[in-house]
């Protein structure tokens, strides 16, 4: 399977995303540029971390007018897996491919720390190798991971289970104070309606080896792996949520 | 102004204004022959100024020293640079930005960031690495709050943005610098041994080309003023000249740079910091030997009808200077396209030995090269020892009464700013872009992996700037050892040094000796450890109406750590390893945190040391850790004991483990307990390690004696201490951010 | 005064036109930042203070031929980058 790992002006774990993919999950990866309106022929699109532009005006709002993105939209509309972490997750939701929007954090601080995010649902091919219920530890690194969106969007996300990680403590309770960001309803990561767009806050490529403290973050890569040689099969098996 | 009559010759008048001296300004006449016009004088003010041509600390610097089998590059280039092995090479240096730090919290700090970045890219480093030390004033002071927050969003704001982890530093809080922050940040860069890129001119007939933003009237003289001339506590009226960062179109300058010094391009480099393209053409011609002339006709500006002294002194930030290859200058205009930046042809590289400048096809700017670098002033000022030095040096310990309850004194002492966690300044900072960070902040020194290989980097910076008040010599000698101690007890072995030299006015004799004082102990220190001085700088004027900040001279060390899989943490591992104690224990508490915390006093001198002992100790500890006896090791510093084994506890990440520990009595408790014996380090390993461990301290004559073990979740040191961890984490975690937020309560944030 | 020569410099021309585009949070959107300053304000004895709001103001040169062209593309402006819906209101003003 081909991943293509995007580079913006600005983007800064591109180069940890193409690490995790090719040092660690041993698949082929290429970078794609941002001018260049073309996706090389890859199965699956990531979106890496970073500030592309600066973060100026908006995270994402700018990088989201690449050429490139016009091609990433279009392979999204026609199914292709397209995966944002961090900036990523911004520039989705700037582009439209994912609903609300990413605002500055609760306390206006940029915050770099390990989290636990608990798996809300394993029926996408990015959390299918993981159990509902599951509590993973990955690290946060953002100024502006604060998930809102309106009660309608809010309400469609949980009916749809669209909603595939919250913050949670080492418990896995989703409570207000295991909540780095205040994003609402403790959000750390969403996945379109028909569940190919996947946008996340945590890094899971700085969670893909034991001597980075974690690496549960690998899951989500082996997940993605997974449902391309075998697209039919999840793990339906849950563990007792945390509440 | 009319830029017309800038060519106009100029009086001691306009040259007192730009902080000459009479003399200086006879010397300049003299040298040249005429007097100079505005341009001139604005050039050689800032070439002159303390900042750039270090004229109070040259001959002193010469002392430190700079050579050793691994160094490629000694100090005189952007950053110095030290052999790995491998054909690997790591550049770094340290750099401070503490007036405009304190004049604009939030840009000093990025800018200091960002000025440092290039300093080792520059070199065709790619920066792995961001480290800070900071001082900031007490939290009584009203402004100390503002300060902190500023500078470490500023400090977050762009190393975070540019993509370089922060992993480590030290932040200490003192009434001395109340009116006088420090920042001084830190960057090393991984580039191969055989592929250097150095500031130096060469080829005559070269083009001299100019990339990155484009310039403005940020910063005119900021070098000269803000880094040479004292406050008088006008702060606010300075702050038209800081500078703003843009660490967007830093992170395009250096992907843009590191991609071209691939090609066979550049001949020279260099980044247009303080005193922008003056500094970075004169010293790029002087290394080289050269002239340059450049056309000011051709720099790109940001603001309208810039004058030509404007574009020769503007400090606007992510600039640099390069010399390319003749002919190649279109390739370099498309890989810095590539990254949407501009690169434009400025000038050229001359046999003349001149600096010269055009505007308007006219000539503004002439002056000899020499004069501005190698013939500038030098002074060996005076110097003598403070006339109170001996009052203040006196403790009488029997005046010290001795508190009754040893677990408050304890739990006051981890709540002091100083020992405190610092995770509210870390978590601010991406510690982890690049994916090579084995050990961030928050242990004795950061753990970096170089990819492709199974080599480690450690990484610390260290200073006691209240040793440094009380004996600047022995403070500077403890910083440096404290430096290497912290990175031995990660498991590396220190291979090189940068500094830098924080003091006031040099033109006050005891601020003079201080800083000489300094300079030996850095030596003595440096040469005992068979450690070279690579790069650094001097800030002096770190003083407000006549109030100096205590000397402050901060070490950076760089250790090599191999297999880097071999590094050691800090705090204990698992239940039943035994606790040692690595040096011994002197009845001493001059100058100890115990002191100025529980009795509010600064006073006596620093604790001993010796260095051929320091040395054996670190021997020890790193063979031990190399034959992979040690489950932690951990450096005891302020606080002393109590505090280490409170820290070897609490500082885990995940569960904080207790320790039972016995301490003989044979001194004071509180200088038992408290007391800040230099060259001891706290270790911790599997009982059937022990008797190993003994031999080889006693290999090499280095006390060694068992203290208790990892045990539950108390700490007991027996008969005087008993907390839980929890408590004692608590305290730890929560000094900070309850000072910092005392204000802002987490709950208001939430009602909505 | 001279006009500078310098390689980069493009100077809007005469008939150029300023807008201000102000672009806030909405409403029911959390505004940390304007917390933030009105509990400031209120620690520094401005007890009057309410509600604060912190948004952003753009200025933009740009040409057109008329007023009402520029508003159009102002919009424009601001309903593709400058506001993000889901988060922000704006509302702009001409200026000749």
């Amino acid at each position: 399977m081909r991943w293509g790992v995007v580079v913006f002006p600005g983007s800064n774990d591109d180069q940890d995303t193409l690490w995790a993919i090719e040092q660690v999950l041993g698949e082929p990866v290429v970078r794609l540029w941002h001018k260049d309106a073309d996706l090389h022929g890859v199965d699956v699109v990531v979106l890496p971390g970073g500030f592309s532009y600066g973060d100026y005006l908006r995270c994402g709002a700018m990088a989201r007018f690449s050429p490139i993105m016009d091609k990433v939209i279009e392979f999204a509309g026609r199914g292709g897996l397209v995966w944002g972490i961090c900036n990523g997750f911004q520039v989705l939701c700037e582009a439209g491919l994912l609903p609300g929007a990413l605002v500055r954090n609760r306390d206006r601080r940029f915050v770099c720390a390990m989290s636990y995010v608990r798996v809300e649902d394993n029926d996408t091919p990015f959390t299918r190798l993981c159990r509902r219920g599951e509590v993973l530890r990955i690290p946060i690194k953002h100024g502006e991971g604060c998930y809102v969106a309106d009660a309608t969007t809010l309400e469609l996300l949980e009916r749809n289970r669209q909603v595939l990680l919250r913050y949670v403590d080492a418990n896995g309770r989703a409570t207000s104070e295991a909540n780095p960001n205040g994003s609402l309803d403790n959000i750390a990561g969403i996945v379109n309606e028909s569940r190919n767009v996947f946008g996340l806050m945590p890094h899971p490529e700085h969670a893909v080896e034991k001597w980075m403290g974690s690496d549960d973050g690998l899951k989500f890569f082996q997940s993605v792996l997974a449902a391309q040689r075998n697209p039919g099969t999840t793990d339906r098996t849950a563990v007792a949520p945390g509440h | 102004m009319n830029w017309e009559n800038m060519v106009r010759p100029v009086d001691e008048y306009h040259a007192i204004e730009h902080g000459l001296t009479p003399e200086e300004f006879e010397r300049l006449c003299g040298a040249l022959g005429r007097a100079p016009n505005l341009v001139e004088l604005g050039v050689v003010s800032v070439m002159w100024s303390e900042h750039c041509s270090y004229k109070s600390s040259r001959v002193h610097l010469r002392k430190l020293p700079s050579t050793g089998p691994r160094v490629l590059q000694g100090p005189g280039e952007n950053a110095g640079v030290i052999d790995i092995g491998d054909g690997l090479a790591v550049a770094f240096k340290i750099e401070s930005h503490n007036h405009p730090s304190y004049v604009e919290p939030y840009q000093g700090a990025a800018t200091g960031v960002g000025g440092i970045l290039r300093d080792v890219f520059t070199m065709g480093a790619r920066p792995i690495a961001i480290l800070d030390s900071l001082r900031f004033g007490s939290f009584d002071h009203p402004r100390t709050r503002y300060l902190v927050d500023g500078v470490v969003a500023g400090i977050g704001g762009y190393g975070n943005c540019v993509g370089v982890p922060t992993v480590g530093g030290e932040t200490y809080f003192d009434a001395g610098y109340n009116a006088n922050i420090l920042v001084n940040a830190f960057t090393l860069g991984v580039l191969p041994a055989n592929r250097i890129f150095r500031a130096r001119a060469a080829g005559v007939g070269n083009p001299v080309m100019y990339v990155g933003s484009k310039t403005g009237r940020d910063g005119i003289h900021g070098a000269s003023l803000l880094a040479s001339a004292e406050f008088r506590g006008e702060a606010e009226e300075k702050r038209p000249t800081v500078q703003v960062g843009d660490p967007f179109t830093e992170k395009l300058l250096l992907e843009a740079c590191l991609e071209l010094m691939e090609e066979d391009v550049i001949v020279a480099i260099q980044d247009m910091g303080a005193a922008g393209l003056t500094s970075s053409s004169v010293e790029m011609a002087a290394r080289g030997h050269t002239g340059i002339w450049l056309d000011l006709d051709q720099v790109p500006t940001r603001a309208r009808g810039m004058t030509p002294y404007e574009i020769l002194l503007s400090e606007s930030q992510e600039r640099m200077l390069l010399v390319a290859r003749a002919g190649c200058e279109d390739r370099v205009r498309d890989i810095f396209a590539k990254w949407d930046l501009e690169a434009v042809v400025v000038g050229q590289v001359t046999d003349d030995g001149l600096f010269r400048a055009s505007y308007a096809g006219r000539e503004v700017a002439c002056l000899p090269i020499a004069l501005l670098t190698d013939e500038a002033p030098v002074y060996e000022r005076p110097a003598r020892p403070p006339s109170d030095l001996d009052v203040r040096q006196q403790l009488r310990l029997d005046r010290i009464p001795q508190p009754q309850d040893w677990n408050e004194v304890l739990l006051r002492l981890l709540d002091s700013p100083n020992l405190a966690s610092k995770a509210w300044i870390y978590r601010q900072y991406d510690c982890l872009v690049r994916g090579n960070t084995v050990v961030g902040p928050g242990s004795d020194a950061a753990v970096l992996r170089i990819k492709g290989t199974d080599k480690g980097l450690v990484l610390s910076v260290d200073c006691n700037s209240r040793y440094c008040l009380q004996d600047p010599y022995v403070g500077a000698v403890i910083a440096v050892a404290e430096a290497a101690r912290n990175v031995v007890c990660a498991g590396g072995e220190p291979i090189g040094v940068t500094d830098c030299l924080n003091f006031g006015s040099p033109e006050k004799p005891e601020v003079m000796w201080q800083f000489v004082e300094a300079i030996q102990g850095i030596r003595d220190a440096c040469l005992a450890l068979q450690l070279p001085v690579v790069s650094g700088n001097v800030s002096f004027y770190n003083e407000t109406e006549g109030h100096s900040i205590p000397p402050t001279p901060t070490i950076a060390m760089v250790g090599l750590l191999q297999p880097v899989r071999a590094f050691t943490t800090q705090w204990f591992k698992s239940e039943g390893d035994v606790i040692a104690l690595l040096g011994q224990t002197r009845e001493e508490l001059g100058a100890s945190e115990y002191l100025a915390v529980i009795h509010g006093q600064v006073a006596g001198v620093p604790p001993w040391i010796d260095l051929a002992v320091e040395r054996k100790v670190q021997e020890v500890c790193l063979r031990a850790i190399r034959e992979g006896l040690l489950a932690s090791a951990h450096d005891v510093s302020e606080g002393g004991l109590a505090v280490a084994l409170a820290e070897c506890c609490v500082t885990h990440p995940e569960a904080p483990l207790g320790a039972v520990v016995e301490l003989p009595a044979s001194m004071r408790i509180d200088a038992l307990l408290f007391g800040e014996s230099q060259s001891r380090i706290v270790v911790s390993l599997k009982r059937r390690n022990w008797p190993r461990l003994r031999d080889l301290a006693q290999q090499l004559g280095v006390p060694c004696a068992m203290l208790g073990e990892v045990r539950g979740r108390r700490l007991v040191v027996h008969p005087w201490i008993d907390l839980e961890c929890a408590t004692l984490r608590e305290v730890w975690a929560n000094a900070l951010p309850r000072r910092m937020e005392m204000a802002e309560s987490r709950g208001e944030d939430r009602t909505q | 005064m001279r006009k500078s020569t310098a390689a980069f410099a493009v100077w809007p021309e005469e008939e150029s036109v300023r807008a201000r585009v102000f672009v806030m949070p909405k409403k029911e959107v959390l505004d940390p930042q304007g917390k933030a300053v009105a509990r400031s304000l209120q620690a520094l004895g401005f007890t009057e203070v309410g509600e604060v709001r912190v948004g952003k103001l753009i200025e933009l040169e740009l040409q057109a031929d008329d007023r009402r062209q520029a508003a159009e593309r102002t919009e424009a402006m601001c309903r593709k980058l400058l506001a993000n819906g889901v988060i922000e209101d704006f509302s702009f003003e001409i200026e000749e």
